[in-house]
Parts: structure tokens; sequence; C-alpha cells
């Protein structure tokens, strides 16, 4: 098997053309992860025990059982009730939830872990619910979020093509593509994992920086 | 539902292959964890720099493409995998990127003392991480472990997309045989929540059984 240059000249528009929908379906999800996940971490730390409870097992369903799968669901069974989406809505919102159960684990553990003191030295000044968590809690649990929360940045750009199951094309199904009618797999599935590379060790590099500039203090 | 139960004979099959699937990616990613865990802490920059290539590989690819190119690219160089090897090989080797991850700073972990305290008894490096560390790093390592195992299982399913019959395989048989969305959907995304709860709850037996009796010294909290 040869590497041959003219495939590789021939699948790159269309590759090009896939990795901007995997960028976007990325930044999409990734917006709905992170809004999502922080009303989940909320319902999840509610008083309301039954409302806690239901949050904590829906979401652990969910992150217990594979995003094909659930894709899958968003794309075959909503149909049947009723609610069509385009391919890439349901591939966003399957991205977006499934992360967003992830993402709520990282606010949860950020607020967590404010030590009990920093409560106890609110309520001894007497701050209003406000002022503790916009002036005491917030500032120390939000930092150290954001290395966990890039992290799953480049997860979920890792995981677009998945979506490429339900007809999405994104970068790995527009080479996919290719290779089936030109029935040459090894330059567009080379190009496929080196485009990813391409874009996820400068990010990884990003997050290893926002890592060390955030990194909890001992 | 009755429909869907007509298939049970394959929602087993399915069932078996994904747990096969599961058992034996997570030996390979578990054997990949330890190797280019430990090679990222070894002396010599070589070997350093073959496991970081190996890492920033198979963590920065996604999982489906390093399938598909086992599965289809391979057996264009001379190598030719079943679809299930393929599966296997695929969902380790992705695995042990991220568990050596684990192993590395599970080990980094260890306090400075431990390493000053082998080098005083003259401690070979062999021994120094066969006595000293790595049964030190093991009960940090177990909840990390737990999460990836998960992951494991979760990725799998897309294996599926390789011909492989693992559960979401079968899903999809049914799904096209009786035109039925919801309910195998819905009975294969229950088993695989078991699958996945009887790992949760074999990870916490595991976190318990390694830490009784020592003082395990958690990142964050008060």
């Amino acid at each position: 098997m040869e590497w041959d240059w003219n495939v590789v000249a021939s699948v790159t528009p269309s590759l090009l053309k896939g990795l901007i929908v995997t960028v976007q379906a990325t930044i999409v999800g990734a917006v709905l992860a992170y809004v999502l996940g922080l009303v989940i971490a909320i319902l999840k730390m509610s008083g309301n025990k039954a409302v806690a409870f239901i949050t904590y097992w829906s979401s652990e369903f969910i992150r217990r059982t594979p995003l094909l799968v659930q894709l899958y669901f968003l794309f075959y069974v909503l149909p049947d009730f009723g609610i069509f989406l385009s391919p890439f809505v349901a591939g966003v919102i399957g991205l977006g939830l499934h992360f967003s159960t992830y993402t709520s684990e990282v606010y949860r553990a950020g607020i967590e872990n404010v030590p009990k003191g920093q409560w106890e030295a609110a309520r001894s000044l007497n701050y209003s619910a406000y002022h503790t968590w916009r002036f005491v809690i917030l500032p120390q649990a939000i930092p150290p979020m954001f290395p966990p929360l890039a992290n799953y940045l480049i997860t979920m750009f890792k995981e677009t093509p998945l979506l490429s199951a339900i007809t999405v094309v994104e970068l790995f199904n527009a080479a996919n593509i290719y290779s089936n009618s030109h029935y040459k797999y090894l330059e567009p599935m080379t190009l496929v994992g080196l485009f990813f590379l391409l874009v996820s060790i400068p990010a990884a590099m990003i997050a290893l920086k926002i890592e060390n500039k955030y990194k909890p203090l001992n | 539902m009755n429909e869907v139960f007509i298939f049970w004979p394959i929602i087993i099959d399915g069932t078996l292959t994904t747990i096969k699937l599961t058992l034996a990616s997570g030996v390979v990613a578990l054997i990949i964890s330890f190797t280019v865990g430990l090679a990222r802490l070894s002396r010599h920059w070589v070997v350093r720099a073959i496991a970081t290539i190996y890492l920033e590989f198979f963590r920065g690819t996604s999982a489906i493409v390093q399938m598909f190119f086992m599965y289809f690219v391979l057996p264009l160089l001379g190598v030719f995998l079943p679809a299930l090897m393929a599966g296997i090989v695929a969902c380790g080797f992705n695995l042990g990127a991220y568990g050596s991850e684990v192993v590395r700073a599970s080990v980094q972990s260890v306090g400075r003392e431990q390493r000053e305290a082998a080098k005083a008894l003259n401690y070979t490096n062999f021994q120094l991480y066969r006595y000293v560390l790595i049964p030190q790093a093991i009960p940090v390592m177990i909840p990390s472990f737990g999460n990836l195992v998960i992951e494991l299982l979760k990725l799998t399913a897309v294996a599926s997309l390789i011909t492989i019959s693992d559960l979401t395989f079968m899903s999809q048989i049914i799904r096209v045989q009786t035109a039925l969305t919801l309910e195998p959907l819905i009975l294969i995304m229950v088993i695989y929540f078991i699958l996945s709860s009887i790992l949760v709850s074999g990870t916490k037996w595991l976190e318990r059984y390694f830490s009784a009796g020592r003082n395990i010294h958690k990142s964050g909290g008060n």
C-alpha cells in the first residue's frame, strides 16, 4: 500500500469542511454542557431530598450509559414522539447532555472543596447568603474548576466523531464517505488522526497552562 | 415490548460480547497503564520520549478513529486483525493512555520522604518501585481507575461500528427488524446502566479493601 499524495489533495477540502462542523459541534455542545451542568449541580445540592435524589440518579444514568446509544435514542426515538431534530442538533444535544453530567461534578467538587471554615467565617461575620456566595465561596470555588472544564472541552472534541453514527458529516464522517466511495482508506483515516492531533495537542498544552495558573494552593 | 423480548438470545449474546470486550480490553489497558505510566518516570529520556509519544498519540486522537484505523487501514499495511481483536486492541490502547497518567500521577504523589527512606536503606530502583512506591500508589489509583473502567465499558459501544456484535449492535438489529425504537434502546441502556453500576460498586469495594488500615491523603478537602 503506497501513500498517494493525489488522494491527500482530493480529500483535504472535504476534511476541512468536516473539521469546521466538528469544531462547531464541540463549541455548541460544550456551552450546553457547561450550562446544563450548572443546573444539574444546583439541583443535586438542593435542600429538597426528592429533587436531589432524582437529579442524582438521572445524571448517573446518563453518565453510566454510552453516548453512542444516547445519540441513537435522540435520533431514532424522538421522531416517534413527533420531535424531529436535525442530525447536528440531535448530536449537539446528546454531546451536551452527556458531558453536563461530568461538568456538574466539577462544579459540585469545586464548591465542596471550599473549606468549612470559610462558611463559618462568613456566618460569624454576619454575611448574607448573597454576600457569602459572591465574596467568599465563589471566588475560591471557581478558579479550580477551570482546568477540568478545559479538559472536558478537549474530551468532547474527541467524542464528536460519534456524531457520524447519526449521519452528521463531521471530520471523521467526511473521511469515511470519501473512503467508501473511492476505496482509499490509508490517506483519509491517517489525515483524520493528524487533524485531531493538530487541534488536540495545542489544546492540551493550553489546558496545562490553565492548570498551572489555577493550581489550588496546598 | 414482547416483540423485543423475542430477541432475548441475541440480547444475551450482545451483553456477553460487551462484557468480554470490556474485560479483555481492561486487561490490555491495565498492562499498558503500568508500562507506559512507569516508563514516563524513567531516568532515560528515550524511554520517556517514547512513552510520551504513545500517550499524546492515543489521548490526542479519537477512539473511533483509532478503531477504524486498526480495522480498515492496518489490513492494507498487511496486519489483519479480526473485528473483535481490533476492538479489544483499540479500546485497550486508548484507555491505557489515560490509565498511564493515573499510574504516573499516583506514583508521583507518594511522599518524597518515602523515596529518601528507600535510598537511605540502599534499595535498588526496582525495590524502590516494587516495595515502596507502587504499593502506596495503588490505593490512590483505584478511584480514578474506577472512573476509567466505566469509560471503557461505554467505549465498547463504539466497537459496534466496526461490526462487533455487542449490545449496541444488537439493539440496532432489533430496531431494524421490528421498526421499534424506544424499547430496544431503553432495554440496552438499562443493561449498560446495570453493568456500570456493578463496576462502580466493585470499585468502591476495592477502594475499601486497599485503604483498610491506611491513612490516605486526598487532595483538596479540608
